[in-house]
């Protein structure tokens, strides 16, 4: 049996201006377990606090129910009174009688049977109260980055800046992702290998980062702050640590025709290869889906030319397990596939392209040598047509693209058309949009310039069709603004392809047991509040595995996922909190229910010994709660039929209690 | 004859993130409402049982009332989601069973909507005094 | 008539047991009468071709059997399962109630199972039962033999069967068939379009004549806890009898609830009452409105699925609107 004191706040007139204080605590004082019940002008006051404390030692409570303000407000203050009287924390409850009761009923005899209603479910509550003490854990002081785009290698660097290691993993064979194939930036117009090319520098030159190109995840296991994770690294075929990046194997590879999937499949590369100049880690790798060695046995040129006998024919995939404290995902973005938008000849033509392919065809290192030419014919192209939100916003049409708005493409098109009557004078261009968005710093002026100062049409309206005829791409398409069709006799046609997450995030998604939304962005904890954590604590998100987003954004939240990875490795134990669901083994079946409604991915099954009433022993399946993932939501207690789940602080005999105590 | 005005008992169940804190701004804000709403504190809706929702009817209550964050803002992202399949599940059983279906409710009132809390238990109160006593899913023992 | 001979699961379980394949049998029993067979289970030849029935009372269904019987030793447990039987069989690997491993499932094709109430209320002094195609004689001890209608004894799970497909099966008898598309939800649908008034006088008059005998929970094969909550004092819901018409509504309500997205509408609540209380209507209408709600489910049709109810989609209905549907569909 508890030994409880109640304590009644008057909170000067707050509460006893509605309610006859002295009447609750005299009511209260004839409950089961209430061995003392006082009140007070300001129990929250230190003379209110000490009066708790001496009582509480005075009569051995061994727990306390505080009648005042609501608990969001005092309830911290009051567990700590009770902790430094000796007592649990968690052996208090609020009674909530001024926000609840006072300040809402207008009488007193009113007010002082619901005060005394509540102050009797806060006894039936505490009656069943257990002491609880928050578990703790220890941090693996290193974080894993998953993805070596600008976001991984941005919050790889703060990371590491603040002196922990991190561990980057890429699937491709160099970091740099996306903003490596870009040709300039916006709004600065300031070149994409310029900025980015250092960074990679940066991170492979740093001591505290380490870099697992051509590799994957494909294991998660653990919580918050003890991570274990399975990492892939693909077989290359090239000892990483002795090829010198020299290029003569690249160059001597007698199989020319493999796409080149760095320039978008519009030119050929070799079956081995350095994807760019600049790539990191600089060393080669083969195809295998190529090379004739791996495939027949026959050549073997690349181990013949190269001088420090980097070549590894037997290279096998090898697995590696780390532990982590924190994980970022970085994984970035892909254009969706134009195949549903045949409307757009995308696939009849050569000439028509996306606008990422676009920036390969700018771009100074990439197939034209930075020259605008036509795919087709190596022509200049003289009327150009851009076509916007192709797969983006799109409502009515789900099923064929994307219903949110992709974000960046208002401004790289502004920019592709800039450039190219910047450098092409003579050049006609189009930007076909249904809006154009620019919000963003100098972004409008940005838009603005193309219009006024570059003289690019901006025509309101969709293009409805392009056909291929002759060496012209013919344009239909309205003009909503004037009321009239157009056609353009195009020489080019640049789609601004809808962005989508990449593919490999719904897997990874499982694995780490982070929520996504239907577009498979992955969700953040609080979308206002927490936008870089993701609801699973200790995973957090960098850059457009998020949402569309551009560079300086990308950046921003790069830093600040970093930020957040920092604040959690700089802890040496985290604290939980103790309200956390916790299974009775003797009576769970094993049924997995719980498991499925966890938001957390707290519940695992283990397949446990259990020693018998009859002294047999049998293994039984029960499921398990990791104290430091659970948060305490209770989802699961109402998913187990039998009760086993159960929720410390709220169980079911303390909710029913209440209940009980309330309808009496 | 009736002689003294009819008092419904309502219990609500507010989740500690959001309708809780709404409760607490409509007393800060003053805000009145019948002394008969009696509030139970949980973490979330998603931890209401159905077990309290009938147990409250045995044990006398009049009407029920399961309060949470709105859908997309769960403080666990997910909870009130499964809070609004279980409960549209056991309404509806109730209503088959014959009770009346005003007396159970779910509402969404944010961290924000202390007018709407108010609101809400005004309204709730009203339609279930005009409902009456609950005669027919209550334990008749307890009655004294 | 049932398709398949009672001697064809006799051979096959002898064999299967012989070859060292199973080491226990779970089969149907003659009880006192021909019309209560009873579960049993079966570890020799002798005992399968003395004592092992196959007629138009095995409605028992044994996948909950499966639990305690694969504990019991090493070996194998074969188990003669009809469609019906073999989405409770999947439900419970759902819920990783036995290891698959330990059982021989033997699908056996089911023309529907008698009512053994209708049975006995169309004759008296029953001495002995015989099958004869869409017939069925009854012996009686004071009015000689009466011959009736397969189909008019035939109980309403059978009236309205839902799937003659085996879900699951390692060795298939006969002919499987097809998923069907049954009339079960009318007399749901019918309780929905009574007044409020009606549906209430309905449940009580129903729900009132429950003696708490437990055997809709223990039969069930969706309840499988390891204590029941109103078994168990540390619920606080413990209640081993009811002591008023609200107790019984709770125990009910409550006992569909946790059965909803798990049941499989095997109607075995309904065929064991003693009471005759179409306890299959509460589960049913769980069912028919997560259909309608959520979309079409069916619990057990699949190994490993996601019942609606531990699931969710931000676009869901509100429970006001979920009650209010109700009316619509009625």
């Amino acid at each position: 049996m508890q030994r409880i004191g109640v304590f009644v706040c008057h909170c000067g007139t707050n509460i006893a201006g509605t309610v006859d204080v002295k009447a609750v605590a005299e009511a209260l004082q004839y409950e089961p377990g209430v061995v003392i019940s006082k009140e007070y002008q300001y129990m929250c006051s230190q003379a209110g606090q000490d009066l708790i404390k001496e009582a509480i030692k005075e009569n051995n409570l061994t727990g306390i129910v505080v009648c005042s303000c609501s608990p969001r407000m005092h309830e911290a203050t009051f567990r700590k009174t009770a902790a430094a009287a000796g007592l649990n924390p968690y052996m208090v409850e609020i009674a909530n009688i001024r926000e609840q009761c006072s300040w809402v009923h207008k009488d007193i005899p009113t007010g002082t049977e619901k005060a005394i209603i509540l102050g009797k479910a806060a006894v039936a509550k505490v009656n069943l109260n257990a002491p609880l003490t928050p578990g703790e854990s220890p941090v693996t002081k290193r974080a894993l980055v998953i993805g070596g785009g600008i976001a991984g290698i941005q919050t790889a660097l703060d990371i590491a800046d603040a002196g922990f290691p991190v561990d980057i993993v890429e699937t491709k064979p160099t970091i740099g992702g996306k903003m490596a194939q870009l040709d300039k930036t916006f709004p600065t117009l300031d070149c994409a290998a310029c900025i980015l090319t250092p960074k990679m520098v940066d991170v492979a030159q740093n001591d505290k980062v380490r870099i697992f190109s051509y590799s994957e995840v494909t294991d998660v296991s653990g919580f918050v702050g003890n991570f274990e994770v399975t990492i892939k690294r693909r077989a290359r075929y090239v000892k990483e640590d002795i090829c010198t990046g020299c290029g003569l194997c690249t160059e001597k590879c007698p199989q020319k025709k493999v796409p080149n999937e760095f320039n978008l499949g519009m030119d050929n590369r070799r079956a081995i290869y350095i994807p760019f100049a600049q790539a990191v880690p600089k060393v080669a790798t083969i195809d295998p889906d190529y090379c004739t060695m791996l495939k027949s046995g026959k050549c073997g040129v690349c181990s013949k030319v190269c001088t420090v006998g980097a070549i590894d024919y037997q290279a096998k995939d090898e697995y590696l397990t780390e532990k982590y404290g924190a994980i970022v995902v970085a994984t970035g973005f892909n254009p969706i596939s134009m195949e549903k938008f045949d409307e757009f000849a995308y696939s009849q033509s050569k000439d028509v392209i996306t606008s990422l392919e676009l920036e390969r065809l700018m771009n100074a290192a990439g197939p034209t040598g930075g020259t605008l030419l036509r795919p087709s014919d190596g022509e200049h192209p003289h009327t150009i047509v851009f076509v916007q939100c192709v797969g983006s916003r799109c409502a009515s049409c789900a099923e064929k693209g994307k219903e949110y708005c992709s974000k960046i493409c208002c401004m790289y098109t502004a920019k592709h058309a800039m450039l190219i009557r910047d450098k092409y004078p003579d050049t006609d261009v189009y930007v076909f949009y249904i809006d154009v968005r620019t919000p963003g710093k100098n972004f409008d002026e940005f838009y603005r310039r193309a219009v006024e100062e570059y003289g690019v049409h901006y025509i309101k309206g969709m293009v409805g069709k392009v056909s291929p005829e002759g060496n012209k791409l013919k344009v239909r398409a309205s003009d909503l603004i004037d009321g009239k069709q157009l056609h353009i006799d195009a020489d080019l046609v640049v789609l601004a392809a809808a962005i989508e997450p990449d593919k490999s995030a719904r897997p990874l998604a499982t694995m780490l047991t982070a929520s996504m939304d239907t577009n498979d962005f992955f969700t953040e904890a609080h979308p206002k509040l927490r936008p870089v954590e993701s609801p699973t604590a200790g995973v957090f998100l960098s850059g457009a595995c998020q949402g569309p987003k551009d560079i300086p954004e990308t950046v921003s939240q790069a830093g600040a996922a970093a930020s957040k990875v920092i604040g959690l490795l700089c802890k040496d134990k985290l604290t939980g909190n103790p309200c956390v669901a916790h299974s009775d083994e003797w009576m769970c079946n094993g049924c997995s229910t719980c498991e499925k409604v966890c938001p957390y991915g707290a519940i695992t099954y283990q397949d446990k010994e259990f020693r018998m009433p009859d002294r047999t022993v049998k293994v039984r399946r029960v499921a398990s709660v990791n104290e430091a993932v659970c948060q305490g939501c209770g989802a699961c207690t109402v998913a187990c039929m039998s009760g086993a789940m159960n929720l410390k602080g709220f169980t079911n005999q303390q909710i029913m209690a209440e209940v009980d105590a309330i309808c009496k | 004859m009736q002689v003294t005005e009819y008092k419904p008992l309502i219990v609500a169940f507010c989740c500690n993130w959001c309708s809780y804190a709404g409760a607490d701004l409509a007393g800060n804000n003053r805000l009145a409402y019948p002394a008969d709403v009696k509030i139970i504190r949980v973490p979330c809706s998603c931890r209401v049982n159905p077990t309290f929702i009938l147990r409250a009817f045995q044990r006398g209550a009049d009407g029920v009332i399961i309060c949470g964050c709105h859908p997309g803002d769960c403080h666990y992202t997910s909870g009130n989601y499964y809070t609004r399949r279980r409960m549209a599940l056991l309404f509806s059983m109730l209503d088959y069973l014959g009770i009346e279906r005003e007396r159970t409710r779910v509402e969404w009132v944010s961290a924000a909507e202390g007018a709407k809390f108010a609101a809400t238990m005004n309204d709730f109160v009203s339609t279930v005094a005009a409902l009456g006593e609950n005669k027919r899913l209550e334990d008749l023992r307890c009655k004294k | 008539m049932q398709e398949i001979t009672r001697n064809a699961l006799v051979e096959k379980a002898s064999a299967l047991l012989a070859d060292g394949t199973v080491g226990r049998v779970l089969a149907w029993k003659r009880g006192e009468f021909d019309y209560d067979v009873t579960p049993a289970v079966f570890q020799t030849a002798e005992e399968l071709a003395r004592d092992l029935v196959w007629n138009d009372f095995c409605g028992a269904n044994f996948s909950k059997y499966l639990i305690k019987e694969t504990e019991k030793s090493d070996e194998k447990v074969l188990v003669f399962l009809k469609p019906c039987d073999t989405y409770s069989f999947n439900q419970l690997l759902t819920e990783h109630r036995f290891n698959r491993e330990k059982v021989y499932v033997i699908g056996v094709p089911c023309a529907g199972m008698l009512d053994v109430e209708k049975v006995k209320k169309s004759a008296e002094g029953i001495a002995s039962i015989t099958e004869d195609s869409d017939k069925i004689v009854i012996e009686t001890l004071f009015d000689g033999a009466l011959t009736l209608d397969r189909a008019s004894l035939l109980a309403e799970r059978c009236i309205n069967c839902k799937s003659k497909k085996h879900t699951a099966y390692d060795e298939l008898l006969g002919e499987d068939g097809e998923v069907l598309d049954s009339a079960r939800f009318d007399e749901v649908a019918a309780i929905e379009a009574m007044t409020p008034d009606e549906r209430f006088a309905f449940w009580q008059n129903e729900l009132s004549r429950c003696i708490r005998c437990n055997a809709c929970r223990n039969v069930c094969p969706a309840c499988t806890c390891e204590k029941c909550v109103f078994d168990n004092p540390a619920s606080g819901l413990e209640n081993k009898a009811a002591s008023d018409s609200f107790e019984e509504k709770m125990f009910h309500i409550i006992r569909a609830f946790h059965v909803v997205g798990r049941c499989t509408d095997c109607g075995e609540c309904s065929r064991v009452c003693p009471q005759q209380i179409p306890l299959h209507l509460l589960n049913r209408k769980f069912i028919k409105d997560i259909d309608n709600f959520y979309g079409e489910y069916q619990a057990g049709a699949e190994v490993g699925s996601r019942a609606p109810i531990v699931d969710y989609t931000t676009e869901d209905l509100e429970p006001n609107e979920a009650v209010e549907r109700g009316d619509d569909n009625a």
